[in-house]
């Protein structure tokens, strides 16, 4: 008699855990049931990754920069499930090493964005970069998880915390990822990742007043609405790269502060 | 003279001071104003003119040009011509106009200063030993980067953006010209500058500069109008804007933009925690307090407007201000004496007497010293409000004027939780003896600037910006260079 097989409930990742869309509703993709989430979802994440985000951009950067490097081992353990949610063994590799490469940034982004400023008086002035907070992105639709890597990596990897839309059409290799920061040392709500519409489910990121920046990279068709939505608080508006890796990825998702130190005795 | 007569001087009947006028010869103001489009004086094709009134007397000072839609357009096309010879200029050519114009301004500066406290209300001393002097140190701080942009973003080329739309404020008219004309031209953009309606005089005396310079054609328009003049810049075919203002006219821009394309920073408003700490140098702290509310009326972005006194030191704290405030000399801009001028404008006076009304009638204390206010003018008196919740409109609204309020706290932590609770984040001060405490509160603030020890501190290498509604994109230094390149190569 042949074993049956237990089969896998697709649901959300909020706040390191995995619940199913509080609205009850599941859609089809990739011949799977996946959870289809809903307002409620996104404020729940936004939620999750609020709450994260103090201790997570509190973390030493070398800290975040091996929570990071974890990320990339434990995705290589996984290559083949994701390299058959994905298009293949190919992008799993890329979004590996882009995990890597972001890892190795995490300690070098004061030295490479901040500066000493020479100023007339008896100041020590100075400028650090910080993480602006929480980050809404709507991942690229594909390549489903080299796309989302390469927009959520650039993201976390200063002390941001994010709520992410999935690729609608293929969304299993999110809800893989998932697993694997679930099981990695990524804290619960660093990375939250919603399935379901997009054009449902963006808008309220895009207007939620406790979200502090939004990456419409992948938004195709919605990014004017959605830009319209983020001025309502002034959120910072961010279009990377859906396949690439750079020191301004990084950036876009970054406040610069300036001290003004005194000097004397 | 026998040492017995030098000793028996006739003493002075009181310590007043008297009045020390600065000159006004030093500067000629036209019958009416054109636009500056393409080099040129242009009159405004829709034929519209407006009174600009120096705010101190409400004498009538010159009629200036309403650009419409169509002059902005001519203005982006000059812009549009000129871009392309301008950023193929190398950038040690482009940098010498920018050495230029800030040579040119250091030598006129008692020019601009005059006229700048004329037109806008600001004490002689304001425009003259910080408005003017920081403009040109601007100008003087970006040509040096003209030509080491690759220096400045590595493994990329920064490219121009193209024409640059740029609309500023009245309070630091000069100042905000430079901050958004210097980083501009240095990294090859071309530039449409609409000054704000009540402080138009200095942009345009810069035209005069200009021309000195003998900057090509159409590398900087000015257009003169309202608000409906920057909304037609927004609209127009520029490939970026940058807007100091209101946060409430940058999210309108921000949505305006939605879509487009253009490239976007903002410098929008704040409410700045001052926070004093029970082991600050007191004395020096008052000084802190009140150049942080009361420099240049209170007309500042990051205007120290919220004051956080440790309880423990509340009652000697207040004590202080209260008689610091009292020697402030409130009065004629152009009087070299004067530490507080005149408000920009009628509107801007009613919008400070309506919120100070607010804070009367939701039951905090206010205190102003006793100084008697010009007749004619704009005017406000030095004000404090002390017993004000969190709640009041006076802690969670930018007045843009002379009016202080006070809060107080027990421990570090609870002093970053209310100075972060509100939703601008331009700036911060913190005073206290102690450098790590300095860092530990410099850490946990979320403004774009910190202040220890001092506050209002501007220099041209170091970086301005808000986070949250103050805005985004900085001003200043390597970082203010961004604002303007195209990195994508």
């Amino acid at each position: 008699m042949s074993r049956l097989p237990i089969k896998k409930t697709y649901k959300l990742y909020i706040g390191g855990a995995f619940p199913r869309s509080e609205s009850g509703r599941t859609y089809e993709a990739q011949g799977q049931n996946v959870a289809q989430g809903s307002r409620k979802d996104a404020r729940d994440a936004v939620v999750a990754a609020r709450a994260a985000q103090p201790k997570w951009a509190g973390a030493t950067a070398y800290n975040r920069g091996q929570v990071l490097y974890r990320v990339a081992e434990m995705m290589e353990a996984r290559v083949d499930e994701l390299a058959e949610l994905a298009t293949g063994r190919d992008e799993v590799e890329k979004a590996i090493d882009r995990v890597v490469w972001y890892a190795g940034f995490a300690d070098k982004l004061a030295q490479t964005l901040g500066s000493s400023n020479p100023v007339s008086g008896p100041y020590f002035n100075f400028t650090v970069p910080e993480p602006t907070g929480v980050v809404a992105i709507v991942a690229p639709e594909e390549p489903p998880l080299l796309g989302l890597v390469s927009r959520i990596a650039p993201a976390i990897v200063s002390g941001n915390t994010v709520v992410a839309i999935a690729s609608e059409q293929q969304p299993l290799a999110a809800i893989e990822l998932a697993e694997v920061l679930a099981t990695s040392d990524v804290p619960g709500g660093v990375v939250n990742i919603l399935t379901g519409f997009r054009a449902e489910i963006a808008p309220w990121l895009a207007s939620h007043m406790d979200v502090n920046a939004i990456d419409v990279t992948g938004a195709d068709g919605l990014r004017t609405e959605l830009e319209v939505a983020a001025a309502d608080n002034v959120k910072r508006v961010v279009a990377g790269a859906v396949d690439g890796q750079s020191l301004y990825e990084i950036s876009a998702f970054l406040e610069l502060k300036t001290v003004w130190h005194p000097i004397g005795v | 003279m026998s040492d017995v007569e030098k000793r028996s001087a006739p003493v002075p009947a009181d310590w007043t001071y008297a009045p020390a006028p600065e000159s006004r010869d030093v500067v000629t103001i036209r019958e009416s104003y054109d636009l500056f489009i393409g080099g040129e004086w242009v009159a405004p094709r829709s034929g519209e003119r407006f009174a600009t009134t120096s705010p101190a007397t409400e004498e009538h000072l010159a009629e200036i040009a309403q650009a419409g839609p169509d002059d902005v357009a001519d203005a982006v096309a000059a812009a549009r011509q000129a871009f392309g010879p301008w950023a193929a200029l190398p950038g040690s050519e482009r940098a010498k106009y920018l050495f230029r114009i800030a040579r040119i301004l250091q030598e006129r500066a008692r020019e601009f200063a005059v006229l700048e406290s004329i037109d806008g209300g600001k004490p002689i001393k304001e425009s003259r030993d910080v408005d003017i002097p920081l403009a040109a140190a601007h100008f003087f701080y970006y040509a040096g980067w003209a030509d080491k942009l690759e220096y400045a973003f590595p493994n990329r080329t920064p490219r121009p953006l193209g024409v640059a739309g740029q609309i500023i404020p009245w309070n630091f008219p000069m100042l905000m010209l430079a901050w958004k004309i210097a980083p501009a031209l240095a990294t090859g953009n071309t530039v449409v500058l609409k000054p704000a309606e009540t402080t138009s005089l200095t942009a345009l005396l810069f035209c005069d500069v200009l021309r000195q310079a003998e900057l090509p054609p159409g590398v900087v328009n000015i257009v003169t109008g309202d608000g409906r003049t920057g909304a037609a810049i927004v609209d127009a075919e520029v490939n970026k804007i940058a807007f100091t203002g209101s946060t409430e006219v940058g999210k309108a821009i921000q949505r305006r933009l939605a879509g487009t394309g253009k490239r976007l920073t903002l410098e929008l408003g704040g409410k700045a925690a001052n926070i004093i700490f029970d082991d600050a140098a007191l004395d020096q702290a008052v000084e802190g307090i009140v150049n942080g509310i009361y420099f240049n009326q209170g007309h500042v972005c990051c205007a120290g407007s919220r004051l956080f006194v440790q309880e423990s030191i509340y009652e000697a704290t207040i004590d202080k201000l209260k008689r610091r405030m009292a020697t402030l000399r409130v009065g004629d801009p152009l009087d070299k004496n004067t530490d507080v001028g005149a408000i920009n404008s009628r509107m801007q006076l009613e919008k400070i007497a309506e919120l100070v009304q607010s804070g009367r009638d939701e039951g905090a204390e206010i205190y102003q010293p006793p100084c008697v206010l010009p007749e004619k003018g704009y005017w406000f008196a030095p004000t404090v409000f002390t017993n004000v919740a969190q709640s009041y409109r006076i802690a969670q609204e930018e007045i843009f004027g002379p009016v202080l309020s006070v809060l107080t706290f027990r421990t570090p932590d609870e002093a970053v939780e209310k100075a972060n609770n509100t939703p601008y984040g331009l700036s911060a001060g913190v005073w206290t003896e102690k450098g790590s405490r300095i860092l530990w509160m410099a850490e946990r603030l979320r403004a774009g600037i910190v202040w220890a020890n001092t506050y209002n501190r501007f220099d041209p290498a170091s970086p301005f910006g808000g986070y949250k509604e103050s805005g985004f994109g900085r001003e200043g230094g390597l970082h203010g260079l961004q604002a303007y390149v195209d990195l994508s190569a």
